[in-house]
């Protein structure tokens, strides 16, 4: 069982950035947000391949920086605290 | 009865990624903290709500996302308002990227709508699927692509990426010597 949640774990730590595709959002799914007042549809809206993974790479290398960090003391301490309190 | 071992290892396995979330949407590193533990301290009061088996780390997500919407609303201005000072929380920088780049890449993540860069830091930078992502974010998946892909367009925008010869030394140097003047 503990094995299932680690094999899911490790899924997760790759990335699913699919290629550039049109607007995919349907009117059903729509909500009130802001769109950009104007950005019709140019060809070179559609990011190349090496600018796509560029910023991929950059957007993983920061959001790293904080994961490398680890686990900071008090929030291993809390964890650890509570999982050894009786669970109702 | 105790928590099982198993679940609390998972629940702090899950803590490093929680916290990057989490300062990605306070943009804030104390507040990103407190986030967090408020977030564990919820998981692990509900922890029996939790399917052994599942996705340990989208359930937190899940409930860090949500705690951040209801509890921090009030301040959301505050943190919409706080141009670049996502890009100040974090200052440290891997070594293999130029400095300038990577603070201009900060500075242009920090101008993103809060729902496009949330959606782009999770498919992009936590690995979840597009799927978790909606799921997460209580939204459809399309929604989810829709501002992933709108993210990733206005990025480029704001970096004014043109080719991939834009990245570089050369761009570094150039943004040097233009006094780091951003328009």
């Amino acid at each position: 069982m503990g094995e299932r949640g680690k094999d899911d774990t490790m899924k997760h730590r790759k990335t699913n950035l699919e290629p550039l595709e049109p607007d995919a959002e349907k009117p059903e799914n729509q909500e009130p947000m802001a769109r950009p007042a104007a950005t019709p549809h140019k060809p070179e809206a559609r990011l190349g391949r090496e600018v796509q993974a560029r910023i991929g790479q950059q957007l993983r290398a920061m959001y790293n920086d904080v994961v490398n960090q680890g686990v900071p003391p008090h929030l291993a301490d809390l964890v650890r605290r509570l999982s050894d309190q009786d669970q109702d | 009865m105790k928590l099982d071992p198993a679940i609390r290892d998972q629940v702090l396995a899950t803590v490093p990624s929680l916290r990057a979330f989490a300062i990605s949407l306070c943009g804030n590193i104390d507040r990103a903290d407190d986030l967090v533990q408020e977030t564990l301290l919820r998981a692990l009061a509900h922890i029996d709500s939790f399917e052994p088996g599942t996705n340990m780390p989208a359930w937190l997500f899940t409930i860090l996302r949500n705690l951040f919407r209801s509890e921090y609303r009030k301040r959301r201005r505050e943190v919409e308002d706080a141009d670049g000072r996502y890009a100040e929380t974090l200052k440290s920088h891997p070594e293999q990227t130029g400095r300038v780049e990577f603070e201009e890449f900060r500075a242009a993540l920090a101008k993103l709508p809060a729902d496009q860069r949330e959606a782009l830091i999770l498919v992009g930078a936590s690995g979840f699927s597009y799927d978790d992502a909606a799921a997460i974010c209580g939204c459809a998946v399309g929604t989810i692509k829709s501002r992933v892909n709108r993210a990733r367009t206005r990025l480029a925008d704001l970096l004014a990426i043109d080719s991939v010869d834009d990245f570089g030394p050369d761009r570094a140097t150039r943004a040097v010597l233009a006094g780091g003047g951003r328009s």
